[in-house]
């Protein structure tokens, strides 16, 4: 085949996700970014002219606990995923072919189910009324009229427990890779089953560990759903603010300097995981 | 070598950690109590409940169809994109790679927002046709990587071998790329088809008056407690079909 055909065949292909990706994706994070200098108008759209009323505005010591609450809760879960998942992918991986297939697909149905559902059985599982209030009262573990509701603790925990999966799959995919062999050759030469792990299987599916805390991390970051359906008023985050500017305040060039702010600050860490990744990609190829 | 038991129970909690909150979910669907505190007997009610309420109807239809053609179209884009990934090396396909995967760990809400922002600016009214396009372009990433991880088995020569056959490029592409690329393709399909009926973020920044798709009902049910019984039932099949669509696309993306 001739270069040219080839050229021309490449961009044929490429040509159509391309453009979609770049008129639906690029331009409107380009005017989320725009849009934060805009003046607002009273209908929820943006008025004529530039301004830079809206960044003074954001310029209030109010929104810092609110930014350190969502790093601090993002952080927090980022951190209980990898240290489940991590055993988790492991046994996945050293698991026969039977066991492992059945182990994916359980841990691929939570993450397919409906996200509002998964919420939804923890508001009810947690409900003064419900089956683990009355269980643990029942068992007094807990004083009578406890409520386990509308805490930043079960802001966590349905954290923890939507964002999982999410922290496995990658983990798994990686421990696939892995030569469990290493740990048995590690174990030959004296080392302990802690420190083989902690040594030889940790660095190795240290790929599989940078997606997957980017993953959870960066999900966490734009959560408001959670925190509205099973936090109380004071754990809101900053998903939870872009959502009440764009929907209650219907303050648009508000809400996007607050996205604007939360894009920049997630596509930085993700640029580098990507470029690392083709990286990657170009050495196994 | 004496393997240590501490990874399989850890795996075990872990799944069950997963699973309770859907068991005790499905079990309620069918408890008379309202709460679902206490087993107060079986009952078939929410169901029938659910049968009646038209609008979870109206809105079921509502979601199938965006999710059918949105997964139809990120199909066939995302086919070509990762047939155009897998076979050429360049800087475009740099380019091209990077923005096929940054959708995948955008956070929903930053998606929303962008498309809104575009919609509202370009004066697009939204409804339907905005709630499409944002699944599509969600939908898009994910049908890519699947197809992707297909093209990565399959043999090229075979397509050499059909031209060295007499076939024309359009013959080897019908007759042997697209059977075997077809089972990848049809899970990516089915993984798209399932996200935008799950999806709840994106779809609420991009709707409009008359489009409530069922998640948005859902999460107006959640509101109301009269309602929350029959929400167990509608999870109830919602988790039924998942479990089939995953088990379905498993299949699919297994058969080599």
């Amino acid at each position: 085949m001739s270069t040219a055909s080839r050229t021309s065949r490449q961009w044929l292909l490429t040509l159509p996700s391309l453009t979609w990706l770049a008129v639906f994706f690029v331009i409107p994070a380009i005017l989320v970014i725009l849009t934060a200098f805009r003046p607002a108008d009273l209908q929820g759209g943006v008025g004529p002219g530039w301004t830079l009323d809206t960044l003074h505005e954001l310029n209030d010591p109010a929104y810092l606990p609110i930014l350190w609450r969502t790093f601090s809760l993002s952080a927090a879960t980022t951190l209980i995923c990898l240290v489940l998942g991590l055993p988790v992918a492991f046994q996945m991986a050293r698991a026969g072919q039977r066991l492992r297939q059945v182990l994916l697909l359980l841990v691929i149905i939570p993450f397919l189910s409906n996200f509002l559902i998964r919420i939804f059985a923890w508001k009810s599982l947690l409900h003064p009324e419900g089956p683990l209030t009355k269980l643990l009262i029942g068992l007094q573990l807990i004083p009578e009229n406890t409520v386990l509701l509308h805490h930043s603790g079960t802001v966590l925990l349905v954290l923890v427990y939507t964002q999982l999966p999410f922290a496995i799959l990658p983990l798994y995919a990686a421990a696939e890779k892995f030569d469990m062999g290493l740990l048995d050759a590690a174990r030959d030469l004296g080392a302990g089953p802690w420190r083989a792990f902690a040594k030889v299987f940790v660095p190795g599916v240290r790929r599989g560990l940078i997606s997957a805390a980017v993953m959870v991390f960066v999900c966490c970051l734009g959560q408001y759903v959670i925190p509205q359906m099973v936090g109380g008023a004071s754990d809101e985050m900053l998903g939870s603010k872009i959502a009440q500017r764009v929907f209650s305040d219907r303050n648009l060039p508000h809400a996007s300097a607050l996205a604007g702010g939360l894009m920049l600050a997630v596509l930085v860490p993700m640029l580098i995981v990507v470029l690392w990744q083709q990286f990657g990609r170009k050495e196994e190829s | 070598m004496k393997r240590s038991w501490l990874p399989g129970f850890i795996t075990l909690c872990v799944i069950l950690f997963l699973f309770a909150p859907l068991v005790v979910l499905v079990v309620n669907s069918f408890n008379a109590s309202r709460f679902g505190g206490e087993w107060e007997g079986f009952t078939w009610m929410w169901y029938e409940k659910l049968w009646a309420a038209g609008e979870i109807w109206e809105s079921l239809w509502i979601t199938l169809k965006i999710a059918i053609s949105a997964s139809l179209a990120s199909m066939f884009l995302g086919t070509l994109a990762a047939y155009a990934l897998h076979r050429f090396r360049s800087g475009l396909q740099n380019v091209h790679h990077m923005l096929i995967t940054l959708p995948l760990v955008m956070p929903d809400i930053l998606m929303g927002m962008s498309l809104l922002a575009l919609f509202v600016l370009t004066g697009v009214e939204t409804g339907l046709f905005t709630i499409w396009i944002a699944h599509v372009t969600f939908c898009l990433s994910f049908v890519t990587m699947v197809v992707l991880g297909r093209l990565q088995d399959f043999d090229f020569t075979l397509l050499d071998a059909a031209r060295d056959l007499g076939a024309t490029q359009a013959q080897a592409v019908k007759k042997v790329l697209l059977p075997l690329l077809l089972p990848g393709v049809l899970a990516g399909g089915l993984l798209a088809f399932t996200l935008s009926i799950d999806d709840y973020v994106i779809t609420f920044f991009v709707s409009g008056p008359g489009t409530t798709t069922l998640p948005l009902r859902v999460a107006s049910m959640m509101k109301t407690s009269r309602s929350l019984p029959m929400i167990n039932a509608l999870s109830t099949l919602l988790i039924a079909s998942t479990f089939l669509v995953a088990v379905c696309s498993h299949r699919l993306q297994r058969r080599a």
